[in-house]
C-alpha cells in the first residue's frame, strides 16, 4: 500500500502526503494480527500457568493436611517403616511411615538408571558417530517405538517374563526390586537414548574435524571429545529418565509385589510411593486419615519431580557451550 | 632447490563425478611459507585438505595421484594416519578449541598419543603458547574455558594446540579470515616466527596477507595451479595474464 503511494506521482503531491499521512496512522491488518497472535499465545500460557499453580497449590494442600489436621508428625512419616494408616505401631506411633517406598522408588530408580545409562550410551554413540546411516533407518524407528508402547504393556511382559525369570534363577517370589527395576531399565531406554542422541548431534563437526586433525582416532574423538562435549546433555538425559523411572507406575505395581516393607534385598516384595498410590487410592474415603496420607504421598512425588526439573535447568546453564 | 619436504604429483580429486583438482603438481620446500591464492571454490582448500588427507572424511570422494612428504606416499595404503596427522598439523578457518581448558587443548595431542608426564606436559604447554604468541595472555588463566577468549586468542591457542605435536608441516585453511585486522597481524607475525622451525602452507584469500608472509604463492583456478611462483614475483610481474588480473583486483 505505501509502495502505491509513493510511485503515483502524478496526483499531486500534497494529496500524496495526505493519503500517505493517513495510512501511516491508520491500524493495517497485518499489525491486528501480530496483536491478536500475542494475545491469544498469552491467553495459553497464563491457561496453562492457572492449572499447573492449582496442581501445585492443591496437592500441597492435600498433601499437608496429614500433618496439620490430623498432628502427624513429619518424622513418623519420613522414618516410620510401617505403613498402615489409621492404625498404630507396637510402638505406639501412626503407622504412617513412608520411608520403605521412598527407599523403593529411590532404588528402582536410580538402579534402573545405572543399568540404562551405559547401554543408552552405547546405542547413541553408534547411532550418532559409528554409522549415522542405519542409525538412522533401523534404531531411530526402534527407539520411537519403545517410547510409544503403553506402560500396562510394559507392566505385563515384565510380570510373564522377567518375574518368573528372578522368581527361578534368584528364588523368592520374584516379584521386587530387581523385576521393577528390569522393566524400568526397558522403559527408559529410548528416553536416555533419544535425548542423547541429540546432544551428541549438537557437537559441532568442527570439534571432530579438529581432534581427527591432531591425529586422534574415530573412538579417541568420541571418548575425549564428542562425549566430554556433550556432558551435560547426556546428564539432562539421564536426569529425564531418572525422573520418568520415578513416576513410572502401573508397570513397576504390577511387578515389585506391593508389600509396604523396607527392601531388605533385592528379590523381596517391595513398593515404590507410585505403586502405593495406584493401589490405594480406590480403597479410602476422602477426608479419612487413609486418603490424607495417600495425597503425602502424592506431594513427596511433585517435590521429586520439581527437583529433577530444577536438576536439568541447572545442568543446561552450567554446560552450555558455544556451537 | 633445495629437496622439497612434500610434493605433488598429477594429484585429482573427485567429489562424485565433479572433477575438483585437475592433476596438481606442486613442490613445498622447508622452512617457507607458501600461499595458495584464488577465487571461491578453485580448490585450494580442498587441495589443501590432500595434504593430511582429511578429504578421506568426505563420502564419495576419490583421489588418484601422488602425494610425497619426505618422499613417503601419503597416499599408500601403509600409511599411518596418526602419525601423518602428527606430522602435518593443520589450522581452521573457524578459531575451534575444544571446550576444555586451554591447557587441556594444548595437551590434547600429546595425551592421545600417551603421554601422561605432568611436568613435561607443563613444559609443552608453554613451549606452544610462546611460539604462538598467546603465552602473556593466557598464562594465568591455563584453567579457564579456551571459549572464554577472543577469536584471535582462540586461534592462537589452535596454533599452539597444533604446535604441541611437533608437526613438520602446519597447513592453515584461511587462520584470519574469520578475525579483526589486529588479530590477524599478531596471527602473522607469530607465521613469521614460526618458519624457522616450521614449513607453513596457507590458504588465504586476503592477497595482502599473502604478499606479505609468503615466500612462494600458487594461484588456483578452477581446479587448476595458473602459476606458482616466488611471491615477489607474482606480485610484480606474473607470468600470466590471468595471475595478473587476479592479483592487480581486476577479478575474484
Amino acid at each position: 500500500m505505501i509502495g502505491k503511494a509513493k510511485y503515483s506521482k502524478d496526483r499531486g503531491f500534497s494529496m500524496d502526503n495526505q493519503k500517505l499521512a493517513k495510512q501511516l496512522m491508520k491500524k493495517s491488518k497485518t499489525a491486528r494480527y501480530e496483536r491478536m497472535g500475542k494475545l491469544g499465545s498469552l491467553a495459553m500460557l497464563l491457561l496453562i500457568m492457572v492449572i499447573v499453580i492449582g496442581i501445585i497449590v492443591f496437592v500441597t494442600s492435600k498433601g499437608l493436611t496429614m500433618f496439620f489436621s490430623d498432628h502427624i508428625s513429619f518424622k513418623d512419616f519420613l522414618t516410620g517403616t510401617l505403613w498402615n494408616p489409621g492404625t498404630k505401631t507396637p510402638s505406639g506411633h501412626p503407622a504412617v511411615g513412608a520411608l520403605p517406598m521412598i527407599v523403593g522408588s529411590f532404588l528402582v530408580t536410580i538402579l534402573a538408571a545405572l543399568i540404562s545409562t551405559p547401554f543408552a550410551i552405547g546405542t547413541a554413540v553408534y547411532m550418532t558417530e559409528i554409522s549415522p546411516k542405519r542409525g538412522a533407518k533401523i534404531l531411530q524407528p526402534v527407539t520411537e517405538l519403545l517410547v510409544g508402547i503403553p506402560s500396562v504393556v510394559y507392566g505385563f511382559i515384565g510380570l510373564s517374563l522377567v518375574v518368573p525369570f528372578v522368581r527361578n534363577t534368584l528364588g523368592g517370589s520374584g516379584f521386587g526390586i530387581l523385576s521393577g527395576t528390569f522393566v524400568l531399565f526397558v522403559m527408559i531406554l529410548p528416553t536416555i537414548v533419544s535425548m542423547t542422541v541429540d546432544s551428541l548431534k549438537s557437537v559441532p563437526t568442527f570439534y571432530h574435524q579438529a581432534s581427527l586433525a591432531l591425529g586422534a582416532t574415530q573412538w579417541q574423538t568420541i571418548w575425549k571429545v564428542v562425549l566430554r562435549a556433550a556432558t551435560p546433555g547426556i546428564l539432562t538425559a539421564i536426569v529425564f529418565g531418572m525422573a520418568r523411572a520415578f513416576g513410572e507406575a502401573l508397570a513397576v505395581q504390577m511387578v515389585i509385589g506391593n508389600a509396604s516393607l523396607m527392601p531388605h534385598n533385592l528379590i523381596s516384595p517391595a513398593s515404590t510411593l507410585t505403586s502405593v498410590l495406584t493401589a490405594g487410592m480406590g480403597n479410602t474415603v476422602m477426608g479419612s486419615l487413609q486418603n490424607d496420607a495417600l495425597w503425602s504421598l502424592a506431594l513427596v512425588l511433585l517435590l521429586m519431580s520439581l527437583f529433577f526439573s530444577l536438576l536439568v535447568h541447572f545442568i543446561g546453564r552450567r554446560g552450555s557451550f558455544k556451537k | 632447490m633445495a629437496e622439497p619436504i612434500i610434493s605433488t604429483s598429477n594429484l585429482e580429486l573427485y567429489y562424485g563425478k565433479f572433477k575438483a583438482l585437475h592433476g596438481i603438481n606442486l613442490s613445498f620446500e622447508k622452512n617457507q611459507i607458501s600461499a595458495l591464492i584464488g577465487p571461491s571454490g578453485c580448490g585450494k582448500s580442498t587441495f589443501l585438505r590432500c595434504l593430511n588427507r582429511m578429504n578421506d572424511l568426505i563420502d564419495g570422494v576419490t583421489i588418484t595421484g601422488t602425494v610425497l612428504l619426505n618422499s613417503k606416499n601419503i597416499y599408500s595404503p601403509k600409511t599411518n594416519l596418526v602419525e601423518l596427522r602428527k606430522k602435518v598439523g593443520m589450522v581452521f578457518q573457524q578459531p575451534n578449541p575444544f571446550p576444555f581448558s586451554v591447557y587441556d587443548n594444548v595437551t590434547y595431542g600429546l595425551k592421545i598419543s600417551g603421554m601422561r608426564d605432568k611436568s613435561q606436559l607443563d613444559q609443552v604447554v608453554e613451549k606452544s603458547l610462546r611460539q604462538a604468541a598467546v603465552w602473556d595472555e593466557v598464562k594465568d588463566n591455563l584453567y579457564d574455558n579456551a571459549l572464554s577468549f577472543s577469536g584471535g586468542q582462540q586461534q592462537r591457542i589452535c596454533i599452539a594446540r597444533v604446535l604441541a605435536t611437533s608437526p613438520s608441516v602446519i597447513l592453515m585453511d584461511e587462520p584470519t579470515s574469520a578475525l579483526d585486522p589486529i588479530s590477524s597481524a599478531k596471527i602473522e607475525d607469530t607465521l613469521m616466527d614460526l618458519k624457522k622451525e616450521y614449513t607453513i602452507i596457507i590458504v588465504t584469500h586476503n592477497l595482502q596477507q599473502a604478499s606479505r608472509i609468503s615466500d612462494k604463492t600458487a594461484f588456483f583456478m578452477q581446479g587448476k595451479v595458473v602459476e606458482y611462483e616466488q611471491t615477489t614475483k607474482m606480485f610484480t610481474n606474473p607470468e600470466n595474464k590471468q595471475t595478473e588480473d587476479y592479483v592487480s583486483g581486476r577479478f575474484g
